[in-house]
């Protein structure tokens, strides 16, 4: 394909004159985003980072192994609660976050695989009311852990969380270095970016792997697929377990950039939200899936200034913005769907399944 | 080679296989025919461990593996061609044929398991990089038996390999199921078009509503009175 061509037509140098060049870019972005759009959008683009991280975890359980999940939300919270739980006065714990994100991908993996191991056999429609009903559980625990022992604090949720914190270097102060100052929406940056990439590489390369490869063939047709010889129990588990420490690490983030939250955070429409990114990204398409995380993070709050574009041409507001907004956001996802119905930038194979839809339907109407 | 006694298969209080007992020699062709709902693919379903049985007990190779998942069986040299197929319509024939080899790692005994694939079956070497959805039915059947030959199985199982096929197509795939035993491996054919199953096997059993009613070499059942009137139409 395309891309692969233009890879290889590329030298070794060209290449990594290219690698250089998106670094500078990336390790620029936030400093000329706040400069240009302000530091709100820097504080968006993290969030878009975290989303990413969300995305590609749910990714590897709908994408790749076509498990429908509606309830992935609830592995972002398990992580975030994880962390927050222990890096804040809630216990009067302060623990590293070197421990407390491996301990909290590690403990929502636990949760993947608790959920996913009831549901092995379960597909498509059921599987997806399960782990809708799986996410509300969680977050109604959340809600309700405040008696008889108080764990969760309940609907306050937890404040004060500890930031991320390298050495003496807490990233929820500002620093000023060499006339640049780094204000904590840039350090978190760098710390998501990192998390990001290393998650878009280890995608990447499970797609080639041969879990990867039973995952498809799971998604495929799951009875031929065992009698491949796959042990299509194991590499449903380590779908959702995957899946899930992705969700881990991004909600200990989460938690520790906020320094507050709450079960509010952890709803069915953020699930679906999360969804919304990998399917209108390209589903099994680890590009297509950022693009989508990106845009659908990036979209709600650019029609913001719905608002003041009222202003400006009519002089006065007449819609709340706040309204328009989600109406707009909806007609856009509405729109995206009816144009690129593989998603933006699909998986080879998504494509092709429509590819192969779109000749049954020319055949049937060649037929009638 | 595969021995069968007392196999009991339900599928939640239905009884669909009512205690038979099966035998398959080393290097035998045994066809197990009956009509629609007799109980066949699910002997093949607990066979391959996709359904647990009831009761009853499945040897093989003199170890019992009743009820172990599918994929110890493959590691074992048990493959399974699914009724209908179960290609995986989303990707490449080539594709395909490499999901096939997945219980092994021996990289260049399956690049020559493949090309041997494609010596059985010319018309999937031409086909290599279409999607197997968009191949014939008769392609289709040819893939998923050439998918099941790359787990190198010394016992492969075949449900239906005939259905939804054209005769000349179906003439064809037994062709190529009999030099697939020509190779050495063991078959266990599960058909309702009885006449051709039983001129290509060895023996035959007679399946009906779970039970087996006869069972003999494949030119007695062929010439017993029963058999014609009830399978061959006569």
């Amino acid at each position: 394909m395309n891309p692969v061509a233009t890879r290889r037509a590329l030298s070794p140098r060209q290449r990594w004159l290219a690698y250089l060049v998106i670094a500078a870019l990336l390790l620029a972005l936030p400093f000329a985003v706040d400069a240009l759009l302000g530091r709100a959008w820097v504080r968006i683009i993290d969030v878009a980072l975290l989303f990413i991280l969300l995305a590609l975890g749910l990714n590897i359980v709908v994408g790749y192994a076509g498990l429908l999940d509606l309830g992935y939300i609830a592995f972002f919270a398990v992580g975030a609660y994880s962390y927050a739980l222990l890096a804040s006065p809630q216990f009067g714990i302060h623990g590293s976050f070197l421990l407390l994100l491996p301990l909290g991908a590690l403990v929502a993996g636990v949760f993947g695989i608790v959920l996913g191991a009831p549901t092995l056999r379960l597909r498509g429609d059921y599987l997806a009311i399960v782990t809708l009903g799986f996410g509300e559980i969680i977050r109604i625990f959340l809600n309700n852990l405040n008696r008889p022992v108080n764990i969760t604090n309940g609907p306050q949720g937890i404040t004060l969380i500890d930031p991320l914190q390298f050495g003496g270097i807490a990233l929820n102060q500002s620093y000023s270095v060499g006339g640049l100052t780094i204000a904590p929406v840039h350090g978190y940056y760098f710390v998501f970016l990192a998390c990001a990439l290393l998650a878009i590489i280890i995608s990447l390369r499970l797609e080639d792997s041969r879990i990867g490869r039973a995952w498809v063939a799971i998604r495929e047709d799951e009875v031929a697929a065992s009698a491949m010889g796959i042990n299509t129990r194991n590499i449903k588990l380590l779908a959702f377990a995957m899946g899930a420490t992705f969700g881990g690490i991004s909600g200990g983030l989460f938690a520790s950039f906020q320094g507050f939250i709450s079960p509010e955070s952890f709803t069915l429409l953020d699930s679906i939200m999360v969804l919304c990114m990998v399917v209108l990204g390209g589903m099994g398409n680890v590009g297509g899936v950022v693009l989508g995380a990106i845009l659908l993070t990036a979209l709600p709050e650019a029609l913001r200034y719905v608002g003041q574009l009222q202003q400006a041409w009519f002089g006065a507001v007449y819609i709340d913005p706040s309204d328009l907004r989600m109406l707009l956001f909806g007609l856009a996802l509405v729109l995206m769907m009816l144009f690129r119905p593989a998603g933006l930038w699909p998986s080879s194979t998504r494509r092709r399944e429509f590819a192969i839809e779109d000749e049954a339907g020319d055949e049937e109407r060649a037929n009638a | 080679m595969l021995e069968v006694r007392g196999l009991k298969v339900a599928y939640g209080g239905i009884n669909a296989v009512k205690g038979i007992d099966l035998d398959v020699k080393r290097g035998e062709l045994v066809t197990l025919i009956g009509a629609n709902g007799a109980g066949k693919t699910s002997t093949l379903k607990a066979l391959t461990g996709l359904h647990k049985p009831i009761s009853g007990h499945i040897y093989y190779n003199n170890n019992e593996i009743t009820a172990q998942p599918p994929f110890r069986l493959v590691r074992q040299g048990i493959a399974l061609v699914p009724e209908g197929r179960g290609v995986f319509a989303r990707l490449t024939v080539e594709e395909n044929i490499a999901m096939g080899a997945y219980s092994r790692v021996d990289r260049e005994q399956i690049a020559a398991d493949q090309d041997r694939v494609y010596a059985l079956f010319p018309r999937l070497a031409e086909r290599r990089r279409q999607l197997a959805g968009t191949l014939s039915g008769g392609e289709q059947q040819m893939l998923a038996i050439g998918r099941a030959l790359m787990s190198r199985p010394q016992l492969l199982l075949l449900d239906e390999p005939s259905m939804g096929l054209a005769p000349l197509m179906v003439h064809k795939i037994f062709e190529t199921i009999r030099a697939i035993a020509a190779e050495g491996v063991t078959l266990l054919l599960v058909e309702q078009n009885a006449r051709l199953a039983l001129e290509v096997c060895h023996r035959g059993y007679v399946m009906e509503s779970g039970t087996i009613t006869l069972a003999d070499s494949a030119t007695a059942l062929l010439s017993n009175p029963q058999v014609r009137q009830a399978y061959l139409g006569e």
